[in-house]
């Protein structure tokens, strides 16, 4: 440590933090638009706009961006994904913390009127509670929030993810300075496995052993991954913290680099996100800007360079070895394992991969110490856990609980309950949930009350994943919903090894069997079969998770699919082939509506006598259910 | 790319690739976004350019040709100028994303097969999720997402693309 004259200088956490605090309490009022994807997609930019406008024409002074100089009456920030997309835009408004939502242009001139300038509020465009029409002032108001445990989403959807400032002044890149500064690699590895944090994307591995593995690694050159290619479909709790509080993946990389002693680190960004692509590469800059990143970080003489990649479209790449593959710039194929990653990873050398999430827990876990963070969660999955929670649920959005929070009351509490196919509140509706995406599993009426953590999923077949939770209701039909799965995985399927490659498409191939009505008893028990083989004879959990969806569903709605196989039909009423429509001769008032209706003339019978349908002609259109006002028509 | 005759395609092709190129400094681990920066010029990966991408990375073209076809985001075919992505993951699949594949297909005569209209405005697309399944079913115009969408309304946004090309 001697030839410190040529070395940057230390960035000041606390003096940013102070000067930021200062500055920002000079403004009174602040506005916090949510700009997710989701809000985006439902204008919030133009209600950014209206703002702008509104507060200049109220005579209000607006700063969109804070200078220590500011002195505006009202501050406008755009914040990430505060996780309640269905009822975007949404606004919020300190110090009050009102919360308005689904606000368009035309509101805007109102919420400054009667908000900014009279400090009252809006009644209308607060949120109503579908069950008894009680508005909500704010979160701490709206069941959709007040029975999260936001820790990790804490700052994302308040703080600006675009200003580095903000970050420092919540605190942030606290825990990397003291991993560079104070701490010794062991020390960190140490306190991270004491803490039992386990791996987000999926498998739950304990994140500091990985790291130990990866240490303990002769040579120099290492590599850290941040693996931000979160290709689960119904999954977007990645994407929602990469834009909403990207600096956080930033620290938990450089954390990570210095646990295991890496001087180069990738973020690995799936192309399907380019909000998320350009604020992590923002935010890298700004990081690059504060001298956090860099040749010398926080001054010392460890450097880190991080590179961000985008991306080609690729579900395998997930997959670890896969994802080194493509930054390699070769096909995203897996590798077997061993070698670990941590042994031989990128270009041959030791490598730690980590999801986004994880990376996220990581500056958390040493700020608040390995003992508290492990009060929060079950003995076995300490942490809280996002998910997102979407399919026939009231409110869909972004969520996050502590492991060990049932599905009842994520589904009825948070969810505020199931809906039907029109989108009202049904309380019998309740048919599934579908957890961990295309690897994962169903969950039933009989699980409700199951802690959700790594192990209790695991044991009964269905698995945390990367946390996608499709609420299904009733009119669902399990077989469509195994095939969709099924399709995806055959469609990702990377091709290198036999069983995934066609073993996914004849499994497929059967799924579409039971669908269209061709199949016998023979094939449930060849689908059952086929799955465990393909199980048994992938090299990565692409394979290894592809039939979980389909063996799970077996299990749980063996009825469901004897009906289709052995009945020819399908209870949901979803599958066309195997609809069945009848006429209810005691309902049918022989009114000839549906006779009229019928495109293939296939409904006979006389004025004011009930009708039947000649099943060779009908080609089960539905036209007749939906004509029929006597609802005599049944079966489609 | 109708309009411009194919000489002069070809040379403005190469000269582009070699800035991108040299922008990657001819880094063959570079290759992904290489092609992404290539695609994103032309809007597909023409043979010859990928040949001539593999020749200057000093790879054989199949490595190439084997990147490309690997990932969906690289087209070997060209793409419409307005391609439209709809997301057909868990949450728009069970909220009934295929009757919005259907009207669009229906209503630009295009099949699963055949993905882009003959005159290369629109091409339509599903892809496995967008990530705004809060919003579901979703779809993407181009960068632009649209959410709780109808079949009604995705071919009334396709109807106000072509009104507009037209006019």
């Amino acid at each position: 440590m001697n030839d410190t004259a040529d070395r940057p200088v230390a960035p000041n956490l606390t003096r940013m933090a102070d000067e930021y605090a200062a500055a920002s309490a000079q403004i009174k009022q602040r506005v916090i638009l949510c700009a997710g994807t989701g809000c985006v997609a439902n204008g919030a930019i133009e209600v950014h706009e209206a703002f702008v406008e509104a507060i200049a024409t109220a005579g209000l002074n607006v700063a969109t961006e804070l200078r220590s100089e500011s002195t505006a009456d009202v501050r406008l920030s755009k914040s990430g994904c505060q996780g309640f997309c269905q009822m975007g835009p949404l606004v919020t408004v300190e110090p009050q913390g009102l919360l308005y939502v689904k606000v368009t242009p035309a509101d805007v001139e109102e919420i400054v009127e009667v908000t900014l300038r009279d400090g009252k509020t809006v009644e209308r465009l607060l949120y109503e509670e579908q069950r008894n029409g009680r508005r909500c002032h704010g979160p701490a108001d709206i069941p959709f929030y007040r029975q999260q445990a936001r820790t990790v989403l804490r700052l994302c959807g308040y703080i600006d993810p675009e200003d580095i400032r903000e970050y420092i002044a919540e605190g942030g890149y606290e825990s990397a300075r003291r991993a560079y500064v104070d701490m010794t690699p062991e020390e960190i590895c140490g306190d991270v496995l004491r803490s039992g944090l386990r791996g987000r994307g999926g498998g739950g591995f304990p994140t500091g052993r990985k790291w130990e593995l990866t240490r303990v690694q002769p040579g120099d050159k290492k590599y850290v991954i941040c693996n931000g290619d979160e290709g689960d479909p119904g999954a977007f709790m990645d994407r929602s913290v990469m834009e909403g509080n990207p600096h956080a993946v930033i620290e938990g990389l450089l954390i990570t680099a210095r646990a295991v002693g890496a001087d180069e680190a990738y973020v690995y960004v799936r192309a399907e996100y380019p909000l998320a692509v350009q604020r992590i590469r923002k935010a890298v800059a700004d990081a690059e800007a504060a001298g956090i990143v860099g040749e010398h970080v926080f001054g010392t003489e460890l450097g880190l360079t991080c590179h961000v990649m985008e991306g080609a479209g690729a579900f395998v790449c997930g997959e670890e070895t896969a994802l080194i593959a493509s930054i390699e710039g070769k096909r995203g194929m897996p590798k077997p394992k061993p070698p670990f990653p941590a042994e031989s990873g990128l270009l041959g050398k030791p490598t730690v991969i980590n999801n986004v999430e994880t990376l996220a827990c990581v500056p958390l876990v040493l700020a608040m110490g390995a003992d508290q963070f492990r009060t929060l969660g079950t003995a076995g999955s300490p942490g809280t856990k996002t998910f997102a929670l979407t399919g026939h649920v009231v409110n869909t959005g972004l969520i996050e609980v502590p492991f060990g929070a049932t599905l009842r009351d994520i589904v009825y509490n948070i969810g505020g309950g199931v809906t039907d196919d029109s989108g009202a509140i049904t309380d019998e509706g309740f048919k599934a949930v579908q957890i961990g995406g295309p690897s994962g599993g169903c969950l039933t009426e009989e699980q409700l009350d199951l802690p959700l953590d790594f192990d209790s999923l695991r044991s009964v077949g269905a698995m945390v994943g990367s946390g996608g939770l499709v609420v299904m209701n009733r009119q669902t039909c399990m077989v469509s919903v195994a095939r969709f799965f099924m399709q995806f995985t055959q469609n990702e399927s990377c091709g290198k090894c036999l069983l995934c490659r066609e073993g996914t498409k004849q499994m497929l191939a059967l799924l579409d069997d039971i669908i269209e009505g061709n199949a016998d008893a023979g094939t449930l028990e060849l689908l059952a079969k086929l799955g465990n083989a393909v199980q048994k004879g992938s090299l990565c959990g692409l394979g290894k998770t592809a039939p979980n969806p389909v063996l799970s569903m077996l299990r749980q709605f063996q009825g469901e699919y004897e009906d289709h196989v052995f009945h020819k039909r399908c209870p949901a009423g979803e599958c066309k082939a195997l609809l069945m429509p009848e006429i209810d001769p005691d309902l049918c008032k022989g009114c000839t509506a549906c006779a009229r209706k019928c495109p293939v003339d296939a409904i006979i019978g006389d004025v004011r006598k009930p009708h039947t349908i000649d099943v060779e002609k009908c080609i089960k259109c539905g036209a007749c259910a939906e004509v029929c006002k006597f609802n005599a028509v049944t079966g489609v | 790319m109708p309009t411009v005759t194919e000489p002069a395609l070809k040379l403005r092709q190469f000269e582009a690739v070699c800035r991108i190129l040299d922008r990657f400094g001819r880094d063959p681990m570079k290759l992904i976004p290489i092609l992404q920066d290539v695609q994103e010029e032309y809007r597909y990966l023409p043979e010859e350019v990928m040949t001539f991408v593999a020749t200057s990375l000093g790879l054989p073209p199949a490595r190439v040709f084997g990147v490309a076809t690997f990932y969906s985001h690289f087209a070997i075919e060209p793409k419409g100028k307005y391609v439209v992505r709809l997301c057909d993951g868990t949450a728009c699949h069970v909220k009934k994303s295929t009757s919005i594949l259907d009207a669009l297909y229906q209503r630009l005569g295009l099949s699963e097969k055949n993905t882009t209209t003959p005159d290369l405005l629109i091409t339509v697309e599903t892809v496995s999720c967008l990530g705004a399944c809060g919003l579901a079913p979703v779809m993407c115009i181009n960068d632009d997402v649209h959410g709780q969408v109808t079949p009604d309304r995705a071919v009334a946004l396709i109807e106000d693309i072509m009104k507009e090309e037209n006019a």
